[in-house]
């Protein structure tokens, strides 16, 4: 019975959360907010893509990369030089002295398309460059780290460190990449003008479309014996490989997974926004979006989206009202989190609200708490810390 | 959740005008207030924009939180002074500004969203903000998407002329050219080391500069160029470079805490700014900066810019005393506060002159608008939505303020896509 | 690059450049000693750990006025002081931040990346709100500010010295205090197996105490010393943490000597290059020289030979 509930795809319960998800996602939000409020969400759940990847790098693998934003901003930049260059037109850009080009480059005395540039004309391309290439750098960065087994802290502070060093590039190459400014004014997509509301209306159920995809994949891992076998990595690596398995190889896998859905999610984010900037390649924006994973919950992929969601609409709330203040409140979430309840939202969700609740419908002839919570608040614990 | 957001107004409540400032303020800012009554709401607000019978909204956006807040404090401020001082001559046309002020949080996309939300929730009639090149980048689009009005207060460095943006701090070439020419004929100056911040706005304004010392400047060059990331903090290499290159002038622009360390770090290494050579000017150190440095570290540097605190003309000593009644008498003042603070001027007169808060009939009014009431003196908006203005050199003094050593004879003509500069 | 200067001239830059890369390799030292001991000895990863620094900067900041206004006569000796009562400030809120949230989190290393950089967020604020949000301009006394011309061409600024006073002094300091003292022998005690150490009547739980204190401690030491060279402001901090944090992995976590042996070779790498590139390029190429390394050598360059 306990295994037959293992191998299923999705449990009776957590159907149901899906569920509960897709209609905040496809009819609240969209009924409840005006589209201004919408485009905000649109955006939040942009970073849910990384959340969600982070979880199972994280939560499930042990793996904490802090240069999650390098990938989220690699599928960024791919999806905005695309749009960049269908924006460049000769005619819109005949006040240059090289029309045709990006208004930055034109600004950086640079009179041809560099070469890398080009291909991006294609969409087809591009759309394929906003995974690939993220996959791509995640591979390289993985095979180095994990076939030497660097994990745990040298891991998420070497991931820092190449955040840091994409920012200080793009912000120095600025003739090709915008620099600081990143690539701004970006208009329409394969002549669809991407500014409108309605244009932006679309694009956030298409967000919301893939992200579920994405969940649906990483449900599948999860689900798999790949993703049992990432908890056993997580929590005993050295039983893992002696059982004869390849540690490295799964470590690269669930990496440029995570790193696919952050470029997937950059894609989105550049869409829906409508630029994009090294300010979400760096170092901050990376912690930050760790934080939303575990505010969520950091072993729950439907909590990383609802942690994502609260995290962002406190942050904008609180700025809104008190903009000198909010850092104190975020500062304090986070703290309180990792300190009282560690797996996040969904661990509160799992151990302290659904038991009570179902003792309260039962009436005091309450079922035992499931040993595991193995609902979709959460996989198994972590038997001991994910660092050695 | 959708209205989440009712205008906050810190500042207001809490901080009356001085009736004494005020009052002295007032009766140099003509003309006088004007009646709302004249003024009915629907002819004056056609497009639906937050204007009620007694009042007219605007945003402020600038960071508060974030790395940027250090620069930006000041342009708050004098954006709210310069409210305050409308609202007690009575308003613009007769009605009183209130403001909606967001954060922008030091985060680009921060401040699209905010001005997205400026526009589109609040229905602003105006706003005043932005600071960072990267920041109005990054809300242009949403400005010009929505038919917004932005005061911009920033040097900047050109290239730039939105219908929807007035550009009420410097371009490159006002800024630079008549520095340089400057230098080069009171002091003989020959070689010039370029140094910067690793972004648009040195990196175009040295440009510009390297363009005109090698292409209109006889005799001279350039004879280094360097930028180093934002809030890198070890100089020591490039001073031993300058060293050793000797140049006659250091041209530096670097920007926000790598100053700091610049800054202390060449006078450490016993590079004495006020002997005859190296000659250091800069344009990126306002008043404002120079508390953070210590104004011991930067004596004797120059600086090329349109305002100077020290500048001693009845407007300026007025706003600064006004400025200083508001927010403390340990204020300084710089020159990108100082353009901030004619933001709301600009707008004033603009509305006046079309006698609409229409985003578009402000657009039409505001070319060839004139401020004679302007710290720094006379300035008036060009075709272009730049300013005329003039341009001066200040000589840093222990004290942190700058004693002006030179200005331009005539106003100079704002040109954002300078001929011969590209 | 070299055409048309004397042999005199080369040898006077070369010189000035060498001591450049020293001040470099002491700021580095400074920076990286706190967390040296939090991270390599206690496993803790401190994010606030710049905002310790900048709390250094800021106590700094007020010894200087206190004695400006009370007693000027003394001025020029105010900075000893306030490098003590930073050394105090940032280690009292260093054992209490231990006490309060720390000491639960020994557990799960990761977690205390995150509750710290919380801290830190909320640290920013708070010096926002006290000191405003703009940078404050410590003034530093006189006779620190000058440089000492070695030769006719070669000087020498006496902050640089100073800093690399302090950097030794403080290194060996640290090293007295850990492997000649009790208290240094039960950090590693604990550092090797936290259990059997309490087996055998370490007081752990004060000595995580005092240790979180010590390199909280030396990082306010280390913000105290910064306001001669750096900016003073609630960001400022943040400008220190990759690097920090690079240099102390790139030695090799839990040796004090591997440390100073990557922030010594990080700072001359970065020194000459910055010498011969432009910033920026200097910057990324060191940069990406340690991750390189970190990449084939990931325990760092001194690693204690231990099994995780």
């Amino acid at each position: 019975m306990q295994t037959d509930r293992k191998n299923r795809f999705l449990t009776r319960e957590e159907a149901v959360y899906f569920a509960i998800l897709a209609a905040v996602v496809f009819l609240i939000l969209p009924l409840a907010l005006d589209p201004f409020r919408l485009n905000l969400f649109g955006k939040y759940l942009t970073y849910a893509f990384v959340a969600i990847g982070l979880v199972l790098c994280w939560g499930a693998g042990g793996i904490l990369s802090l240069g999650q934003g390098v990938f989220f901003g690699l599928g960024g930049y791919c999806m905005a030089m695309f749009l960049k260059l269908e924006a460049s037109t000769p005619e819109n850009t005949a006040i240059q002295s090289t029309p045709g080009i990006p208004d930055f480059m034109d600004w950086n005395q640079i009179t041809a398309l560099p070469w890398w540039w080009e291909p991006f004309h294609s969409l087809f391309f591009s759309l394929l460059a906003v995974v690939v290439v993220p996959v791509v750098f995640a591979f390289i960065v993985g095979v180095a780290m994990f076939r030497r087994r660097v994990g745990g802290v040298y891991f998420a502070i070497i991931t820092q460190a190449i955040a840091a060093i994409l920012t200080i590039l793009i912000i120095g190459q600025q003739g090709f990449t915008g620099g600081v400014n990143g690539i701004t004014d970006l208009r329409t997509l394969n002549g669809w003008d991407i500014r409108t509301d309605e244009a932006k209306t679309a694009l956030y159920f298409v967000n919301g479309a893939l992200l579920f995809a994405c969940l649906f994949a990483a449900q599948y891992v999860r689900r798999s014996k790949l993703g049992r076998l990432l908890i056993a990595m997580r929590d005993q690596e050295d039983r893992v490989r002696f059982s004869g398995y390849d540690v490295a190889s799964f470590k690269i896998f669930v990496f440029c997974l995570g790193a696919a859905f952050a470029g997937i999610g950059g894609a989105m984010f550049t869409l829906q926004v409508g630029f994009m900037s090294p300010t979400l390649v760096g170092i901050v924006p990376s912690i930050e979006m760790v934080i939303f994973a575990a505010v969520g919950g950091r072993l729950s992929i439907l909590g990383a989206v609802y942690g994502t969601l609260l995290v962002n609409w406190a942050k904008t709330t609180f700025s809104e009202s008190f903009p000198e203040l909010w850092l104190l409140g975020l500062g304090a979430l986070f703290i309180a989190v990792v300190m009282t309840f560690p797996n996040g939202l969904a661990g509160l969700w799992s151990e302290q609200i659904m038991p009570r609740a179902r003792k309260l419908f039962a009436g005091g002839t309450a079922r035992p708490a499931p040993a595991s919570p193995d609902t979709a608040a959460g996989l198994t614990q972590p038997r001991k810390a994910a660092a050695e | 959740m959708t209205d989440s957001s009712k205008p906050t107004m810190p500042g207001v409540s809490r901080r009356a005008v001085l009736a004494g400032g005020a009052a002295l303020t007032a009766s140099l800012f003509a003309p006088k207030g004007l009646r709302a009554q004249d003024f009915p709401t629907a002819a004056v607000n056609t497009t639906g924009l937050a204007v009620t019978d007694d009042t007219v909204t605007i945003g402020i956006l600038h960071s508060v939180t974030g790395t940027m807040a250090i620069s930006e404090t000041g342009s708050v401020q004098a954006e709210k002074l310069a409210i305050e001082q409308i609202n007690a001559q009575g308003g613009i046309l007769g009605r009183k500004i209130e403001y909606i002020q967001e954060d922008g949080a030091s985060d680009w996309p921060t401040f699209a969203e905010k001005a997205k939300k400026l526009l589109v929730n609040d229905k602003v009639a105006s706003v005043m903000g932005c600071w960072t090149s990267a920041s109005r980048k990054a809300v242009l689009p949403v400005f010009e998407q929505y038919n917004g009005f932005l005061y911009y207060p920033t040097f900047y460095e050109g290239l730039e002329q939105s219908p929807n943006v007035i550009y009420t701090g410097q371009e490159a070439t006002q800024q630079i050219i008549a520095g340089l020419d400057w230098v080069n004929q009171t002091k003989g100056a020959k070689t010039f080391y370029l140094l910067g911040s690793d972004y648009i706005w040195p990196r175009t304004s040295n440009k510009i500069a390297r363009k005109h010392i090698e292409n209109f400047m006889e005799g001279c060059e350039v004879v280094g160029e360097e930028y180093y990331p934002l809030g890198h903090t070890q100089f020591n290499s490039v001073i031993n470079k300058i060293r050793l290159r000797k140049p006659d002038v250091i041209y530096a622009i670097v920007v926000g805490g790598s100053n700091v360390a610049f800054y202390k770090q060449l006078k450490a290494a016993g590079i004495d700014m006020t002997e005859e050579k190296p000659i250091l000017l800069t344009i990126s150190v306002t008043e404002d900066e120079i508390r953070g440095i210590g104004g011991e570290n930067i004596e004797g540097a120059y600086a090329c810019m349109k305002y100077f605190q020290s500048l001693e003309n009845d407007n300026n000593l007025e706003f600064v005393k006004a400025f200083k009644e508001m927010w403390g008498d340990d204020m300084v003042i710089g020159d990108v506060t100082q353009a901030a603070y004619l933001g709301p001027w600009l707008w004033k007169a603009a509305v006046e002159k079309a006698g609409s808060f229409d985003v578009d009939k402000v657009r039409e009014a505001s070319p060839g608008i004139e401020l004679t009431s302007a710290p720094e003196g006379y300035v008036k908006v060009h075709e272009n939505h730049h300013l005329w203005s003039k341009t001066r050199v200040g000589r840093a003094k222990a004290d942190g303020q700058y004693e002006v050593v030179y200005e331009t004879a005539d106003l100079v003509e704002p040109d954002p896509f300078p001929e011969g500069y590209q | 690059m070299f055409a048309g200067y004397s042999m005199g001239e080369l040898t006077a830059i070369f010189a000035m450049q060498g001591f450049a890369g020293l001040i470099l390799f002491s700021v580095f030292v400074l920076m990286a000693l706190g967390l040296a001991i939090i991270f390599g000895q206690m496993g803790v990863i401190n994010m606030a750990h710049g905002e310790f620094m900048i709390l250094g900067a800021y106590v700094t900041y007020l010894v200087s006025h206190v004695f400006a206004d009370i007693m000027p006569a003394l001025f020029s000796m105010y900075f000893f002081v306030a490098m003590a009562l930073a050394f105090v400030a940032a280690g009292a809120l260093g054992m209490f931040v231990e006490w309060a949230m720390i000491c639960h989190l020994y557990k799960r290393p990761l977690d205390t990346l995150l509750a710290t950089w919380g801290l830190s967020l909320i640290l920013q604020q708070l010096y926002r709100s006290i000191f405003g949000a703009r940078e404050v301009g410590v003034t530093i006394p006189d006779w620190m500010m000058g440089s000492l011309p070695l030769t006719d061409m070669i000087e020498v600024p006496i902050n640089g010295i100073f800093v690399m006073v302090l950097a030794v002094g403080i290194s060996i300091a640290i090293y007295v205090l850990m492997f000649r003292s009790g208290w240094g022998r039960q950090v590693r005690a604990i550092n090797q197996n936290r259990v059997m150490a309490d087996a055998v009547g370490i007081n752990t739980a004060w000595t995580d105490r005092m240790t979180f204190g010590i390199g909280c401690g030396v990082a306010g030491v280390a913000g105290s010393a910064f306001t001669m060279i750096g900016s003073t402001g609630p960001t400022a901090g943040q400008q220190y943490i990759v690097d920090t944090f690079l240099v102390v992995v790139f030695g090799g976590a839990g040796s004090l000597l591997g440390t100073i042996a990557s922030a010594f070779s990080i700072s001359q790498a970065q020194s000459i290059m910055e010498f011969f590139l432009s910033g920026s390029m200097a910057k990324v190429l060191t940069l990406l020289v340690v991750v390189g390394i970190l990449m084939l050598r990931p325990q760092g360059l001194f690693a204690l030979k231990l099994r995780k």
